[in-house]
Formats: structure tokens, sequence, C-alpha cells
């Protein structure tokens, strides 16, 4: 394997962990429940992603032919990532979770009036 | 739309089977000519045996435009995906969280469930209900500050195409 494509993995893996630490970093450091939910959902988009892209490159240029059935993670996690996200966000939005105060429109009456 | 009485048709969901296809061919990771078989024996025989159990059956108006599509996602979740991770790594105080409500073009399940999706999917937006009766999607945003832009974006941006590409042919 050459030092180029050596490279251009050690990236992608490095890439992808950058994104997985700042999704993490999300769930831990925003403020409400549905901020929160941001932060895990985005780190398995691009930060799962580049992994995939870099085990791709790895096992394609290990062995002869393409190995492309990493693929298969990155589709499942995008249909069940949403639909998750969509379950817990139900569920908090059924039981009105506090929300942060800056909130816009919160679905659900509160003490102040800009609902 | 849903007719349950209809009678058997020998290919009854040809993007289905399609799909079935290239995920035995990717689940197997070979392309030899037996896998080829294999695999469109199961891509013809499941959809066949099971499709009393589908209500409809999905038909992709425009290829192209689906490709266009997915690679437009595929661009705003990488795009995007910085985005938020500047706003995570930035001040708290100064994210603009929100509710927006999404009114629904679209009458299909299928096409509001990939709706709902490509939202929760691109960063800085999750769709955390759905309203039927009343047609619209709940999102909440994590830093937005013109919700009536944002949601215009939505539309124009992902209900649209989506609209096109599915819902166009169907009476």
């Amino acid at each position: 394997m050459s030092v180029a494509l050596e490279i251009l993995i050690s990236l992608l893996l490095f890439a992808g962990a950058c994104f997985a630490l700042v999704g993490s970093l999300g769930l831990a450091r925003l403020q409400d429940f549905f901020m929160r939910l941001h932060g895990p959902t985005k780190a398995t988009t691009l930060g799962v992603g580049s992994i995939i892209i870099g085990s791709i490159v790895f096992f394609s240029s290990q062995t002869q032919g393409l190995s492309l059935h990493e693929l298969l993670i990155a589709m499942f996690l995008f249909i069940t990532a949403p639909v998750s996200a969509h379950i817990v966000g139900k569920a908090a939005l059924h039981m009105q979770l506090p929300c942060e105060e800056r909130t816009k429109n919160i679905p659900w009456p509160t003490d102040d009036t800009d609902n | 739309m849903t007719n349950l009485t209809h009678k058997k048709t020998l290919f009854p969901h040809k993007l289905l089977s399609l799909f079935m296809l290239f995920l035995w061919l990717l689940m197997v990771n070979s392309i030899s000519p037996g896998q080829w078989l294999l695999g469109a024996l199961l891509a013809w025989g499941i959809p066949y045996l099971t499709q009393s159990f589908w209500p409809q059956s999905m038909v992709l108006s425009s290829p192209l435009l689906a490709t266009r599509f997915i690679l437009l996602v595929l661009w705003d979740i990488v795009f995007a995906n910085f985005q938020v991770a500047v706003l995570i790594l930035g001040s708290r105080q100064k994210l603009q969280p929100a509710f927006m409500k999404v009114p629904l073009a679209l009458k299909q399940d299928f096409t509001i469930t990939l709706l709902a999706n490509t939202i929760s999917l691109t960063p800085g937006t999750v769709t955390v209900d759905l309203q039927m009766q009343e047609g619209y999607l709940l999102v909440h945003s994590l830093h937005v500050t013109d919700i009536d832009a944002a949601i215009a974006e939505i539309k124009r941006r992902y209900e649209a195409p989506l609209k096109e590409i599915f819902e166009c042919s169907t009476p």
C-alpha cells in the first residue's frame, strides 16, 4: 500500500473521529433535550460516513476488487437514525420536557406568552 | 388507493426488486454470475410472495431527478455538518432554537416518510412530530434566525423535488 493511500485513509479516519467527537460534545454541552437530540444524529451521518469510506479504501486496496459492503452500514444507519430520533423526539414532545427559554414556537402552552 | 383484493402480478414492486438485488450483491460482497442469479431470484421471489402485505407500489417517475436529489442531500449533509460543528463548539448563548411547523404538500405516506427522514438527516434540523390531520411536520431546529425563510427553504429544496419524483405520475 502506497504512502499516499495511507495518508488518505488516516485523514478519513481522523475526520470521522472528529465528527463523532463533535457529536458527543453536542450531547454533553447543549442545554435542553431537543437541542441535545441534534448531536448524535449528526455524528452518525458524517462521522460514520468518513470512517466507512476509509474502510472501503483500505479493504479495496488490500484485496483485489472493490469491497463495498460497508456501504450497507451507511445505508442502514441513514434509514434507522432519523426514525429513532423521531421516536425519541415524539416521546419528549408527549412528556413536554422543559425547553430552553429562548426556543421559539414551543408547541405547548408555557408560562410566558411567546406561544 | 389501497386495494386489498388485487390480483397477484408477476413483478409487483419493480423498484423494490432492484433495490433487493443491489442489497444482496453488497451483502455477499461479490458480483460473480452465481450471486447475480441468486440475488435476482430472491429479488423476484420475496416481493412476489409478500405482495399482499405492501399497501402500494412505488412509482419513480424520474430516475434522473432522484439521483440529483440524493446527491443534493448528501452534499447538504456534508455542508451542514460543518455548520452544526461550528454551532456546537461556539457560544451556547448565541443559539436560537425553534420549533417550526412545515405544512405538507405531499400526500403519500412513503414520500412523507422520505421528507421527514431527509430533514432529520440534514444537520441542524430534526423532525419530531407528524400531524396527518392538520397536515404538517413539526421540526426542531438548533439555530434559526428567520423561521419563515427556513420553512420555505425546506419546502423548496426537499419537498418540491420529492413531489416531482414520486407523486406527479399518480392521479
